[in-house]
């Protein structure tokens, strides 16, 4: 932490804030860059030879006679199919990297993670009461909502749990980080518990349905989807510039903070309720999607340094890039059938962090 | 710094209206498909979901007509060279456009929802079979399968003949008072019985044979207690020999539960292929007779 240079909160820059913030803006550049080809190969990949590419020319165009069917089918699969993955992965992806990011600036901890402080669990309650309640006690809910009953409980599973642990943390209007973690961690084996009675309840079609859940996949994404989760997700990455200034002053402590001018407790709300309303959306769509929250900042801190204002933007867009190669992987590999995405990310990354961290060993200052 | 605070606020305050406006998109409910198509009206290229209906297309020599499969056809042979759209419960809806199909025969409980939506989203006409553990049930596949593939006069040939061979399996176990009660053991992790309830294609299977089942207390699977097991007085254990690394016989008579049965006393195990015990296709008389000879031996008739 001893070299961590501050900027924005008020604090001179010294003199390798200018080398660290060049290359910071350049990494960024070349991630935009890799975001575009991930689209690109997202839209282009799959199981079937529908081609992007066709469908935007018979849009133009008009299709060749004769192939006006087959032209219709590729439509509906680059449109209903493809694209809603994309803007899902991106969406998902971005919202768990920076969700990592931010809980690792709050708890002044680069192990942080919104699996940590229970978030996660309370998600997976919701969505597990869903599948397994949906038809007797909640059908009136599954009803009312259909298909978004799932992702709706998800979300609010996992701000209702936030929302507990922040009054159980917060004495005259002073949140404590430490109680924080710790009350977290009592929710979250709560909500396991609670997941684990409606696992018992379940009958064997429920317990298939949630094992592919707790797989994590971005299998179901449709447009509906992306209309009930992406404005929350879209809110919560809005808050990242403000999150951002505010992180690197409490770098120095809250103290120090404070008396830079940083609304600290503002800050902790905004930052615990912005996490949990994008990783509660998350959870909902896609289930169990792990380690891209700890393995994308943390490549990033070695890259680029640990500045948030460089760091949030571009753990989104590194989060973003991951999931769709990710994705496009789960697609591909054995079509016309489709692995679960979550096997995908951690089978590829945890040993490439593994190396990184073997490389490293020793020279890993957070 | 003021700024900021007030930027905050901001934010807290406008995550109220953006959860609001999500409620709003889920209120606006995606377009049911229309339903109730019987008949494909291209059979030529067709993807079989299920193993069961898969099996019947073969029975009633339509083969042909398939272009692809899912991972629980095994049987027969034949159907293991089509393409594999993976796992019924499982289905990538690219993968399965990506074959090409001119219909879908899915068996009831195929899915996820939202595979199966945009399945019936596309022009490709969908049918859907319903599965019931029962003698009737077979019956029904039949007479839907045929009728999608406009083969009505073969369903009805294959029916009538799949009815006589089940009416004579289920005969030979009519007249036996003493009825074996019967444990399907889905599987034994760890030493925990997953045993199977009610509402069960073991249970049909079960009863089909001749046997009851020893457990009544529930439907679907579940994990049975040592002292449930003991209670369930099994005469025989029912086991698949499929479903990943099957316990050893020598580890199943090991759980003291299953050993103080009936069952565990005269170690009566009978193990048998998964997808052709509890598959309710045109298999099931021979499964009914090898089942019945099993718990029976020679006092079920021939």
């Amino acid at each position: 932490m001893a070299d961590q240079s501050i900027a924005g909160a008020g604090i001179m820059a010294t003199a390798s804030d200018g080398d660290r913030s060049a290359r910071a803006r350049v990494v960024i550049l070349l991630l935009c860059l890799g975001l575009a080809v991930a689209v690109l190969l997202s839209l282009t990949s799959g199981a079937s030879d529908a081609s992007a590419i066709r469908v935007v020319g018979d849009w133009l165009l008009g299709a060749a006679p004769g192939d006006e069917a087959l032209s219709a089918r590729d439509r509906l699969i680059v449109y209903d199919i493809r694209l809603p993955r994309v803007i899902l992965g991106v969406l998902i992806g971005a919202a768990l990297a920076v969700s990592g990011a931010v809980m690792q600036g709050l708890f002044r901890n680069p192990l942080a993670d919104p699996g940590l402080i229970g978030v996660s669990a309370g998600s997976s309650l919701g969505a597990v009461a869903v599948i397994v309640l949906g038809a007797t006690v909640l059908a009136p809910f599954t009803a009312a909502l259909g298909t978004l009953a799932l992702p709706l409980a998800a979300f609010c599973g996992g701000l209702a749990t936030t929302l507990v642990l922040y009054q159980v943390a917060t004495r005259q209007g002073r949140t404590s980080v430490a109680t924080m973690l710790l009350a977290g961690i009592a929710l979250a084996a709560l909500a396991i518990a609670l997941t684990g009675i409606l696992i018992f309840m379940a009958d064997d079609r429920q317990l298939r349905d949630l094992t592919f859940w707790q797989l994590g996949s971005l299998a179901g994404a449709t447009w509906q989807k992306i209309g009930s989760v992406g404005p929350i997700i879209v809110l919560a990455l809005a808050a990242m510039p403000f999150l951002a200034r505010c992180l690197n002053a409490l770098a120095l402590g809250e103290a120090t903070a404070g008396h830079l001018g940083i609304p600290v407790q503002r800050l902790k709300y905004t930052a615990i309720v912005g996490v949990s309303a994008a990783v509660g959306a998350s959870v909902a769509v896609s289930g169990g999607i792990g380690f891209v929250g700890i393995v994308v900042p943390h490549l990033l801190r070695l890259a680029i340094g640990p500045d948030n204002r460089y760091l949030l933007p571009a753990s989104a867009l590194l989060g973003a890039c991951l999931l769709l190669l990710a994705d496009a992987v789960a697609r591909t590999i054995v079509a016309p059938a489709e692995l679960p995405i979550g096997i995908v990310t951690a089978i590829a990354g945890a040993p490439f962090f593994l190396w990184i961290l073997l490389r490293k060993r020793g020279v890993i200052d957070l | 710094m003021a700024a900021l605070r007030k930027r905050a606020r901001v934010f807290t305050m406008a995550l109220g209206p953006a959860i609001g406006l999500s409620l709003a998109f889920a209120a606006l409910l995606p377009a049911r498909a229309a339903e109730g198509t019987q008949v494909f009206a291209d059979p030529s290229k067709i993807a079989a979901i299920g193993g069961s209906i898969t099996e019947i297309v073969f029975a009633l020599g339509e083969q042909d007509r398939l272009v692809a499969r899912d991972s629980t056809s095994r049987y027969p042979e034949a159907a293991l060279k089509l393409p594999d759209v993976g796992y019924m419960r499982q289905l990538s809806p690219e993968g399965v456009l990506s074959v090409n199909p001119s219909g879908i025969l899915a068996l009831h409980g195929s899915g996820p929802k939202e595979a199966v939506d945009v399945l019936k989203k596309t022009s490709i006409p969908f049918i859907e079979v319903p599965e019931r553990y029962d003698h009737e049930g077979i019956l029904e596949k039949i007479h839907i399968v045929g009728k999608a593939l406009g083969a009505d006069a073969k369903a009805d040939a294959l029916a009538a003949e799949i009815d006589a061979k089940l009416k004579a399996a289920e005969e030979q176990t009519a007249s036996i008072e003493d009825r074996k009660r019967v444990l399907f053991v889905l599987s034994m992790q760890g030493g925990k019985i997953l045993a199977s309830g009610s509402d069960t294609a073991a249970d049909g299977i079960i009863k089909l044979s001749g046997g009851v089942n020893a457990i009544d207390g529930f439907s679907g699977y579940k994990q049975l207690s040592d002292e449930a097991v003991i209670t369930a007085r099994p005469d025989v254990i029912l086991m698949m020999n499929n479903a990943g690394p099957a316990a050893s016989d020598d580890e199943l008579f090991a759980n003291p539960s299953i050993l103080s049965t009936p069952a565990g006393a005269a170690r009566k195990v009978v193990r048998m292929d998964g997808g052709y015990l509890l598959g309710f296709g045109p298999r099931t008389a021979d499964v009914i007779h090898d089942l019945a000879a099993s718990l029976y031996g020679g006092q079920a008739a021939d």
